[in-house]
This record gives C-alpha cells, structure tokens and sequence, in this order.
C-alpha cells in the first residue's frame, strides 16, 4: 500500500482537468490549469520524500547526520513552480485580451476566429 | 459542442489517463524508502563545494544550464505579458488629471501598516536572495518577496505612490541586463575548476535571478494594472 499516496496527485490533475472541461468562464479555467500543474509539485515531492527526512539544508545539521529528501526533484518542484507563474500570467493577459475583443469570457460563446476577426475590425 | 458531450468526452478520456496511472503506480518506489543516487550525490557534491542549502547547488551549479532555459522562460513570458497587454486600438490611457493623486480613501492604520511593511519587506526579501546559498531562500523566492513589497504601497491604497516608486524603463533595463548576465555568467562558470565554482557562483547567481524575478514581476503586474485602473475605450461599445 505504499504506493497509496500516489493517489494524491493522480486525483488533483483529474480535478484539474476536470474544472478546465466543464468550465463557464476562461479565468476559473485558468485556475484550473494552475490546479492540474499543481499535481506534478505534490509528485515530485512524494517522489522525493525519505523516511525521517529533513530539507537537504546543512547550515545547522551536519552532512550525514539525518536522512534528507532529494534535493533534486525540489529543485524541479520550483522550476516548476515558477514556470507555472509565468504561464498563469501569460493566461490571464490572453484572457484580458479575449474580454475585449469579444466582450465576454464563456469559451462556450467564443464560436470560431472568423467572428473574432470580424470583432475585432468593427 | 454541448456541455453534456464534452463533459462525457472529458469523462472518457479522463478514465483513460486514470486507468494508465493506476498501472504505473505498482511500478513507483515505495514512499519514503525508495533509492535516490542522483540525491545522494547531489549531497555530497554540494557538501564538497561549502553550498550547505543543496537545492540551490542543485539549481544554480549543479544544473545552472537548466536554470538559465528557465531564466528564459520567465523573460520570454514578460516580454509575452507586455505585449499582450498594451493599449490597443480605440482605447487611450487615462488623463493624468482622470487618476486622482494620492492616497484613496483608507484608514490611516491600513496606511501606515504599507508604509511600516515596505521597508521590512525589502529588507526580508535582500535577506531571502542574500542567503539563498545557505538557508532555504534563493533568488527566485527572495524576488518574488521583493516585488510584493513594491505593491504593498497599492495595496495600502496608493497606486500613484506605486507608480511613481517604480518607473518600468529602469525596471525593464534591469531585467533585460540581469537575464543577459545570468547566461554570461553560467557560461563563464563553466571556465572555472569544480572547488572553485558554488560557494562563489552559487550566491552570485542567486542575487542575478532575484533582480530579474523581481524586476519581471513588477512589470508584468504594471500592465495588468494599467489594464484595470488606467486603460478605457476611445467610444463606449454599441453592445
């Protein structure tokens, strides 16, 4: 059962991707992508996690005294992170553009880029 | 599409992916036992070159080549955000005169918390950058902290004090010079001996990225404000 855990993240990217499916409005969706992505930090944390672990800081235990988690897959968990911001941000000014052009944010009313273009001239 | 259908379709393609995870799960190291060389020897690299936070050697030495792609990344998203987000056709920045100048109308308390919290805050975020190569910290946190202390000021209700206190050509000449230098630097890094690299690069580096998260966020959140507080339509829509 050890594996159990892996569950976790499994469940957060279906939910995520779930919100993005169904959803009424770009900026939830945005959210939701931002909740997808949030699975592979809680993965690559569970990946790294050692039994009795500390954070792999040594400025106040010496090296070997502890177990420690893998500081590599924590040094991916904020790559990932902060990739994930910026992707948040570049979203969210699509969305700001979207807004204008078409006056509303249901992905269900944005039918095709034809009328957008046409939108756009008027 | 309806709802109902995409809804099905999400369901069926979800059941798919869930059905191809739960197979690999058996094949996942066990929590908390499983082998990691790669951290192991990350350790004690980062141990031999006096970087006591490992996560930052791992980041910033260790794999310093990947960090500049994600350097990029962050710049290329900038720059997209300022693009994206500038004043299009029929629309026109507000009149200097349309913005009120000074404060809008807060408590005072809620005021004097902003003022108090700026200069702590900065002080915390140099603290974060600063000892990112030996505590938990790095550049990209400490920038982070950093660039929130600059909107303290908006959110203490001051968004003409925020204007005036980051003016975005310097910030963008310093994010555009520190991504510059972060590559020259990991390229020069590669010239030195292994002994010789972390505990010099490694807080170098950490103060680089930190001007450039720092510098990046602030003006990314400058257009996003410019677009709520400043930004209206030439002529209101016939809608």
């Amino acid at each position: 059962m050890s594996w159990a855990v892996y569950l976790v993240p499994l469940w957060i990217l279906l939910v995520g991707v779930y919100g993005v499916a169904t959803t009424r409005d770009l900026v939830h969706a945005i959210v939701c992508v931002s909740v997808a992505q949030s699975s592979t930090y809680v993965l690559l944390l569970l990946v790294g996690y050692r039994k009795g672990g500390t954070a792999p800081v040594f400025s106040d235990i010496a090296p070997g005294s502890r177990p420690v988690t893998d500081p590599v897959v924590q040094a991916m968990a904020l790559t990932d992170i902060v990739v994930g911001a910026t992707i948040t941000a570049m979203l969210l000014a699509l969305a700001v553009q979207v807004a204008k052009r078409r006056g509303t944010l249901d992905p269900g009313e944005l039918r095709s880029l034809e009328s957008a273009a046409t939108d756009g001239h008027r | 599409m309806t709802p109902r259908a995409r809804t099905a379709v999400f369901f069926a393609g979800a059941a798919g992916i869930a059905v191809l995870l739960l197979l690999a799960l058996p094949g996942m190291p066990s929590f908390g036992l499983g082998a990691h060389p790669y951290g192991a020897r990350a350790v004690r690299a980062g141990t031999d070159q006096d970087t006591p936070n490992i996560i930052a050697s791992v980041n910033f030495d260790q794999r310093a080549l990947d960090t500049v792609g994600e350097e990029l990344i962050l710049f290329a998203a900038a720059l997209g955000a300022v693009v994206l987000l500038r004043a299009v056709r029929d629309e026109r920045l507000r009149a200097g005169g349309d913005l009120r100048h000074g404060p809008a109308d807060v408590f005072d308390a809620l005021r004097l918390t902003g003022a108090l919290l700026l200069p702590v805050t900065l002080v915390v975020g140099a603290y974060v950058v600063a000892n990112g190569y030996s505590s938990p910290g790095g550049g990209f946190q400490g920038g982070v902290v950093l660039a929130s202390a600059l909107h303290l000021v908006y959110l203490a209700g001051d968004y003409p004090a925020l204007k005036r206190l980051r003016p975005i050509p310097p910030f963008e000449v310093a994010e555009s010079s520190a991504a510059a230098l972060f590559v020259v630097s990991a390229l020069a890094a590669g010239a030195l001996t292994a002994t010789e690299r972390g505990a010099r690069t490694v807080p170098w580096l950490n103060a680089v990225v930190g001007v450039e998260v720092a510098c990046g966020f602030v003006i990314v959140l400058a257009r996003f404000f410019e677009q709520a507080l400043e930004i209206r339509p030439r002529r209101k829509e016939a809608r």
